[in-house]
């Protein structure tokens, strides 16, 4: 398609400017994601169901399928397909430009469709029940991992799109000087999955050439070192995804401006450098490798991707902070969160993703990566509590926020009954935040995760965990409870939207397609800079401060994570002396 | 709305950073250069330490170093399953297999002495797991884990399997009494 050919509408409400080919995708990997979330969400019932003691619902072998399914419909078929939405979106809508191959994007789209697809069948089968890591030498079907490659090579398809996109604005001029910081963090975002890819091709190819015969042997540590480079920084993209979306709302709601566009970059920049070690957090108790080794790369090479990662903890809410006191909002520490559009869900979602992804999921992750500290918490159910916290509580509350953003503006429809969309991310996040919570406190207790049967029925040797561990397994079946009504609440608002939401103009169709008579062949003007601050940073804060109720509460947090940090060394001190 | 705009100033990238974010980048800088420094103290002034000794091996070998032990130094038979109990001497190299569903054999262990524990799997991967005091470590076949074990309290332990690793996982329990 030529550039003069390219058919572009402008949404009203955001003055965005949606290419058709490019809207179209979005919109299709879109619901597809959120049909893979209520898939997936449906599995977790069955799996929590089953966990929680005193319900105990599935059989051994369906509990294990179950979970296994849950796994990769959520944390790699749902998020990557949302993940291609954002991608297509954060290139072609803000930068108003045209996509770039509008018929490899349908090549994505076909192939992970296709991929997501055979694997889930496999899983269905019964014979591959590996869990989403598929450890070798336990065998999956070859169309386990066939589905997964598939899947791969389309999600690679969607960041080519990407790039060639960003070259097609930058030959096109669509924008002036350097691209936004939302598109900069989707670049990183997109740079860590091609990363992230490659290292799948290289373990899962061979794996899939082993499971049809034709390879011998696959080592098992060189799986896990390798898998988890896939496994570990497919989280990274999301991290990256969901920090560029909190900058996005902070835009969006607030008019917000990075704090500094110079230390925003910088930290995304870390995250391209750094992020990709993390393979390491899972084989610090693995033989065959040295401390050296783990402790370098535990800690991204001295936790310069953590630091990355406070930085943007910071200037999120900070860059709030700025914009509600430029906008008169002065007075006080916390005045201008407490006039925060609080019944927003697409402000409730982003926020409590920020908080949580923080003080549960950020806190945690780092303390049980530490080398030591991970002899006490390896494979306990701590690790899904914390995994929960930053790619449920962080993630996918973050691409829940961008949906409730999109619903009208993609989409053209207003959210469908909106009292219940205003108490979801709550509702959501309350469950999910007490779940991750009461799930760590189990492992800490000693509970194991991927694991049937807390009460070792049939084992030769009988063993009880305390009291307590039961009590925490069972709140977190109530908080998960809590979650489910909330993610399914989520999924009728998104559907229901679509097909009941008020329609914003009379071209839009059914569920929110539209036809041709939507758009026009002109050319978006250009995508100006942003207009300079009106109000000095001098003229607002407290004491030379622009941000001081942020900077407090950044205090709050490191505070939080110095003690949570302690304690666990202390508990460690106490066990068993091993060298 | 310039997080979603190209920036203001041309050369953004000399503009001057605010005191609130400056001083947080220091902070949070110093802290993670501490939290990095942490690891090597431990491996010089801490007690839980993972060895970095290791070996590949076969099944077949290991099988084999198990059956010795456990010829020479079984003391009873446990539980419908025969379980031996092995009491070894202190200070020895001591064998434990993880296979599909079950730990082999069982320990009795001396509070506050060390042992040479040698781990490794028959099969799949393996989760050695001791309860209630939560020691993990990740068991591979084709690798031979040794780490020096000291108990510091006494009692019964229970090792559970916590590495997924098919429907009979949760059969997999084995013990480690610890006497005075």
């Amino acid at each position: 398609m030529s550039s003069s050919k390219a058919l572009f509408r402008m949404d009203p409400g955001s003055g965005l400017f949606f290419n058709k080919s490019a809207e179209t995708l979005m919109k299709v990997n879109a619901i597809t994601a959120v049909v893979f979330l209520l898939i997936g969400g449906i599995l977790a019932t069955l799996v929590t169901a089953t966990r929680m003691p005193t319900l105990h619902t599935l059989p051994t072998a369906q509990f294990y399928q179950a979970l296994t399914a849950h796994g990769i419909d959520m944390l790699i078929i749902f998020i990557i397909f949302f993940e291609m939405a954002v991608l297509y979106f954060a290139s072609t809508a803000l930068l108003r430009v045209r996509i770039a191959a509008p018929r490899w994007g349908w090549v994505q789209y076909i192939l992970m469709l296709v991929g997501a697809v055979m694997t889930n069948y496999a899983i269905l089968q019964g014979n591959s029940s590996v869990m989403m890591t598929s450890y070798v030498p336990m065998p999956a079907e070859p169309l386990f991992y066939l589905g997964l490659i598939l899947f791969a090579v389309g999600a690679l398809i969607g960041c080519f799109i990407f790039f060639g996109t960003l070259v097609i604005a930058k030959e096109e001029r669509t924008y002036e000087g350097s691209v936004p910081l939302i598109v900069y963090g989707a670049t990183v975002a997109a740079i860590i999955a091609v990363f992230t890819i490659a290292s799948g091709a290289i373990i899962l190819i061979p794996t899939f050439l082993w499971s049809v015969g034709l390879v011998s042997h696959i080592d098992p540590l060189m799986y896990r070192v390798i898998w988890w480079a896939l496994g570990h920084s497919s989280q990274q993209i999301n991290v990256a995804a969901h920090i560029t979306i909190w900058y996005m709302v902070a835009g969006l709601l607030f008019g917000a401006k990075p704090m500094s566009e110079k230390v925003s970059r910088t930290a995304f920049l870390l995250y391209i450098l750094f992020l990709q070690l993390a393979s390491a957090h899972h084989i610090l108790v693995d033989p065959g490798v040295s401390s050296t080794w783990k402790v370098f790369n535990t800690s991204y090479a001295m936790y310069l991707a953590v630091l990355a990662s406070m930085i943007h903890g910071l200037t999120v809410p900070g860059s709030i902070e700025v914009a509600q006191r430029m906008k008169g909002l002065n007075n006080g520490l916390f005045t201008w969160l407490q006039k925060a559009p609080w019944g927003n869900p697409v402000f409730s979602s982003m926020f409590i993703s920020l908080i949580g992804f923080g003080f549960i999921g950020g806190i945690s992750g780092v303390v049980m990566g530490v080398e030591q500290i991970n002899l006490i918490i390896h494979n306990t159910i701590y690790v899904p509590g914390h995994f929960h916290a930053t790619v449920v509580l962080g993630t996918t509350m973050a691409f829940m926020s961008a949906t409730y953003f999109l619903l009208p503006t993609l989409f053209g429809r207003e959210i469908f009954m909106f009292k219940l969309a205003k108490l979801q991310p709550y509702l959501f996040g309350l469950g999910m935040a007490g779940f991750s919570v009461f799930m760590m406190g189990a492992g800490t207790m000693g509970v194991a995760r991927r694991h049937w049967d807390m009460a070792f029925t049939g084992a030769p040797y009988a063993f009880e965990y305390p009291a307590i561990a039961y009590t925490l397994m069972g709140l977190t079946g109530i908080f998960a409870a809590m979650a489910i009504i909330g993610g399914a609440l989520f999924c009728v608002i998104a559907v229901g939207t679509l097909l009941f939401g008020k329609k914003v103009d009379s071209k839009v169709g059914f569920m929110g397609f539209r036809g041709a008579d939507s758009y026009t062949t002109d050319r978006p003007p250009l995508l100006e800079r942003a207009p300079a601050d009106t109000v000095s940073h001098k003229d607002i804060g407290i004491g030379g401060f622009v941000a001081p109720g942020t900077f407090i509460m950044a205090l709050v947090f490191l505070a939080t994570f110095v003690l949570y940090y302690f304690v666990n060394w202390k508990y460690l001190s106490s066990v068993w002396g091993l060298s | 709305m310039s997080t979603i705009l190209p920036p203001s100033d041309v050369i953004w990238w000399k503009v001057p950073v605010d005191r609130s974010e400056g001083l947080w980048v220091g902070i949070a800088l110093l802290w993670c250069l501490f939290m990095f420094a942490m690891m090597p103290i431990w491996h010089i002034y801490g007690n839980q330490n993972l060895s970095n000794e290791a070996y590949r091996t076969h099944p077949e070998v290991f099988q084999d170093k198990v059956n010795a032990m456990v010829d020479a130094h079984t003391v009873r038979k446990e539980t419908q399953w025969n379980v031996p109990v092995v009491k070894p001497p202190v200070g020895s190299d001591v064998y434990m297999l993880g296979k599909k569903w079950q730990w082999y054999p069982a320990l009795e262990l001396k509070k506050g002495e060390s042992y040479r524990l040698h781990l490794s799997s028959m099969d799949w991967q393996h989760g050695f797991s001791v309860q209630p005091i939560n020691i993990n470590a990740q068991i591979l076949p084709g690798y031979e884990s040794v780490m020096t074990i000291t108990p510091n309290q006494a009692g019964e332990f229970t090792i559970i399997c916590n590495e997924y690793c098919g429907v009979g996982h949760h059969f997999m329990t084995s013990k480690i009494y610890v006497t005075e």
